[in-house]
């Protein structure tokens, strides 16, 4: 008996030890086993809850377990065992009832009190609106002029195996969001289309995304550092490829950076207000329209425009394309609502609108021949 | 044998089974039935299987290289509900159909036109939701779980198959769940009390008391989804004043139930099992029979615990969070009871008491999971992630599924009166349970390191487990094999005849009568002692 619980303890030690052991990895970390304590006091809690939940099921795992496995060495018919005739007990059933009864009470308090903490998001900050779309992430900084859209960066040809795969490989966005340490962030969100999930593992942040309605969740990250999750609720075809990066800097640093954003943000549309009265030749509206086709279009319309017969409608050939232009304007500007074409208005600037409008009336074969100047989509978008 | 007679001798129940494909198609007889439930459910979970390797192909290592993402999700639906709807559940039917009338001394189900109906509209069900997989546009690519609004305003054409498929589904499941309890109320012969029915009795009892409760509820969910995608309803869209989190109200108000629907039945099969190797009565009948009512009507009120990411207030979360802690009391009775069936008892090791001890390890370990998993705030850590894939695959598949290769093993020399091939059955059980593990226990560890589930490509750091995970997958696929091979010789009654009894230590009515069991059982009811 004595050798058998020995035994029992070695391995539940070298469970702990291995688990404990397993935790001190980063994030690229190939064998990594167990949830990551984060950077955040909730996210270090949560991790304690998560190894006490952990250990206590490892114990009544094993001593149940234990227990099986002492009758089926000892208890068996080939030892010449002859069977007991017991079959119940008031004593021994009202036990094993009070006592797990008892253990969950024990782990029912630590989990409500960080629960009721993760759920306090009043008194921010820093507030920033989060609102996913299929497939990218748009954040909104509530208290300053800065929003963006943020999308991922990894190659297509990475993904198709063309490419070696980096690093960060489908963890790595064009624009991350940008918070300050220390301070009280407050995430609203919510999406534009189906329901997504803003997930930061580091941070034990993941809220749904659901249209219609803004969901709240908040942080105070300790570390300054780049933290990265995913979409973590399916939203269609390329749920696999909609990364959150968050890079936290020290505060003084943030204020510069949001600043800079400001400035920046008010000059393009100064400067957007001044590609107005400019026209674009046809070989600056196709190169340009390819590449802001490839990154806002082509993960429903396919590349090659044929999209994907009764999911994404194609682009070649159709009535739009040879005989409405503004109806083509209009789509991509406004969106259709009821599917999954989203409103561009908010997402690319009227050249950019303008070029890939070209790009989709004359690539492929179309060659309609005809052009679209970025004043043409300003007019629909003021409603000339 | 002329028309005439067989009018007059129409009351004669000792004609044997006609033959043909008319035996199958136009059969009343319990036995056939549920000869047609297990094999439709064995081809469903081979058929599911399938879509699970296409899966685990593509997952093999990292980017994209077998299947495009959009047919990945395609696979990922169609086998959650090709292995719920079409694999677990027709199995539990089939086993209660052959089983029920056998434990509680009946002659037949009580109502057997509608038995014959409930079993042959699924095959169509299952063809419809197949079919849609070929046509333009794909199956349903939303996860079988369908949240709106992806499943109606930006889900394809074919989600009209989807919601009219899953409505037969929930038909079929009604009819088979109404003869299970109109059979158990009027048919048990004389002396079989309700405190005398077996365990399998009563754990099927319940389960068709919760498929009546929350099939409706399901067929209320997809008929909203197709009211929402085609005829301009707003259940479901914040727009028309309607919320997409009710959906999921809805669905997991059917889903929660479901997942007892798919394991209490187990629960009866282990209790026939391990007493039966341990030669001793089980331990506890009565409080297991008070643990499966109470975690049954416990089921009804820890639907959000799916949802704990959808933004409920913090209160609803409480309320969620502990009275899915209390289902681990219940659950918890019944484990320990089984150990202490077997506790001091005078064990054997035959194929289906290898099944069921590998149940109540390893649906213990996803039991416990499941316990980790009710605490709010560590599961926003491990909502949707492979952790949970990990936990529920647990319970079904060395759960659920384990108890239905159990109960087969248990069962099938009184079916076909010999015993099947004992060597295959070992190797079949051992290489299942290696493969299952190398298969399904990494998944914790990508899920706890931050895989999400339901993507096609990963982070490189999750690619090594998951390279273990697709060869245990495969290997598990393969393992199917050789229970294939197995029941065909069985079907071909290849092996050595056995006795009534079968097993020493086996008790029961179905122990009783004679192996392979006659077409027509207890024409006049038994005496129960």
């Amino acid at each position: 008996m004595k050798k058998i619980w020995s035994g029992a303890m070695t391995i539940l030690t070298s469970i702990i030890a291995f688990s404990a052991f397993a935790d001190s990895g980063t994030a690229v970390d190939q064998y990594q086993l167990n949830l990551r304590k984060g950077v955040t006091d909730i996210s270090a809690e949560v991790y304690d809850l998560h190894m006490l939940m952990f250990i206590i099921c490892v114990v009544i795992g094993l001593l149940v377990f234990a227990a099986m496995f002492w009758s089926m060495f000892f208890h068996r018919k080939s030892r010449g065992v002859k069977p007991a005739n017991f079959h119940e007990s008031v004593k021994v059933e009202i036990a094993w009832t009070i006592i797990p009864f008892i253990i969950l009470i024990v782990m029912a308090f630590p989990a409500a009190k960080t629960l009721i903490a993760m759920e306090d998001s009043s008194n921010p900050d820093v507030t920033v609106l989060v609102t996913g779309s299929q497939w990218k992430w748009h954040y909104k900084y509530m208290e300053n002029d800065v929003e963006f859209f943020s999308v991922m960066a990894t190659q297509q040809e990475q993904i198709n195996n063309k490419f070696d795969k980096g690093e960060n490989y489908l963890l790595e966005v064009d624009r991350p969001l940008v918070i300050p340490t220390g301070q009280k962030v407050r995430f609203l969100v919510t999406s534009d289309d189906v329901i997504h999930s803003w997930w930061v593992p580091d941070f034990a942040v993941k809220k749904d995304a659901n249209p219609g309605f803004i969901n709240e969740a908040w942080t105070r990250v300790n570390e300054p550092g780049i933290y990265r999750g995913q979409c973590a609720e399916l939203c269609g075809k390329d749920h696999g490829f909609m990364p959150v990066v968050v890079v936290a800097k020290d505060p003084a640093e943030y204020n510069a950076w949001i600043a800079e954003q400001e400035e920046m943000q008010r000059k393009a549309k100064e400067e957007e207000q001044r590609l107005l009265a400019m026209n674009m030749s046809m070989d600056e509206l196709m190169t340009i329209g390819e590449q802001v086709y490839l990154r806002a279009c082509a993960a429903c319309h396919q590349p090659n425009g044929q999209g994907l017969p009764g999911v994404f409608p194609s682009l070649v050939g159709t009535d739009m394309i040879k005989n409405d232009m503004p109806g083509h304007i209009d789509i991509v500007v406004n969106g259709k609502t009821g599917t999954a074409m989203q409103a561009f208005s908010k997402q690319l600037t009227m050249s950019e609108i303008a070029a890939v409008v070209t790009y989709e009336r004359n690539a492929w074969g179309n060659n309609t021949g005809e052009m679209v100047q970025a004043k043409d989509i300003n007019a629909v978008m003021t409603g000339q | 044998m002329s028309t005439a007679t067989t009018e007059l001798d129409h009351d004669d129940h000792h004609h044997g089974a006609p033959s043909g494909i008319k035996r199958w198609l136009y059969t009343t007889n319990h036995k056939d039935i549920g000869t047609l439930y297990l094999w439709f459910a064995f081809i469903m979970f081979l058929v599911g299987g399938a879509m699970a390797m296409v899966i685990r192909a593509e997952l093999f290592q990292p980017g994209l290289q077998i299947v495009d993402p959009n047919f990945f999700n395609q696979m990922t639906t169609v086998h959650g509900l090709i292995m719920v709807f079409g694999a677990v559940m027709p199995a539990f039917t089939g086993l209660a159909n052959w089983l029920v009338p056998m434990m509680i001394g009946a002659p037949d189900m009580a109502l057997p036109r509608m038995n014959n109906w409930s079993f042959w509209i699924l095959p169509g069900a299952f063809t419809i939701l197949l079919a849609s997989l070929f046509m333009e546009g794909g199956g349903p690519a939303f996860g079988w779980t369908f949240y709106a609004p992806l499943s109606t305003t930006y889900s394809n054409d074919t989600t009209a198959l989807f919601v009219f498929s899953v409505h037969i589904m929930g038909i079929s499941s009604i009819m088979g769940a109404i003869n299970v309890i109109v059979t158990i109320f009027n048919m048990r012969a004389p002396g079989m009390t309700w405190m005398k029915m077996p365990l399998f009795v009563w754990t099927w009892l319940i389960t068709a008391f919760l498929l009546i409760a929350v099939m409706p509820v399901l067929a209320g969910a997809v008929t909203m989804v197709l009211t929402d995608k085609y005829f301009g309803t707003s259940f479901f869209d914040a727009a028309g004043g309607g919320d997409p989190v009710m959906f999921q109200h809805i669905f997991w108000f059917f889903g929660h139930p479901e997942v007892y629907i798919m394991i209490l039945p187990a629960f009866g099969i282990i209790s026939a099992i391990i007493p039966t190797f341990s030669r001793k009565k089980l331990f506890g009948y009565a409080s297991m029979v008070y643990a499966t009512t109470s975690i049954a009507l416990l089921s009804f009120i820890v639907w959000a615990h799916h949802m704990f990411t959808t933004g409920m207030p913090v209160e609803a979360e409480l309320f969620f969070m502990f009275a899915t802690m209390l289902i681990s009391v219940p659950t918890g009775v019944k484990v320990f009871n089984w150990v202490a069936t077997m506790w001091r008892g005078s064990m054997t090791f035959e194929v289906p008491m290898l099944f069921a001890l590998a149940f109540i390890v390893l649906f213990t370990i996803g039991g416990l999971s499941g316990l980790m998993l009710a605490i709010v705030p560590v599961d926003f850590q491990y909502h949707d992630t492979y952790f949970v894939v990990a936990h529920f695959h647990y319970v079904l598949v060395t759960g659920a599924i384990f108890s239905i290769m159990a109960a087969v093993y248990y069962w099938l020399p009184k079916w076909t009166g010999k015993m099947f091939d004992v060597t295959l059955a070992k190797w079949h059980f051992w290489c299942s349970l290696i493969s299952v593990n190398v298969l399904f226990f990494p998944m914790h560890f990508v899920g706890l390191a931050g895989m999400p589930r339901r993507i096609p490509d990963y982070a490189l750091q999750f690619a090594d487990f998951n390279k273990w995970i697709s060869l245990g997958g495969f290997a598990f696929g393969l393992s199917q094999l050789i229970f294939l091979a197995l029941l065909i010789k069985a079907c071909r009654k290849q092996g050595e005849p056995v006795s009534a009894q079968v097993w020493d230590g086996a008790e029961g009515l179905e122990w009783e009568i004679p192996s392979p069991a006659p077409y027509h059982t207890f024409d006049t009811p038994p005496v129960v002692k």
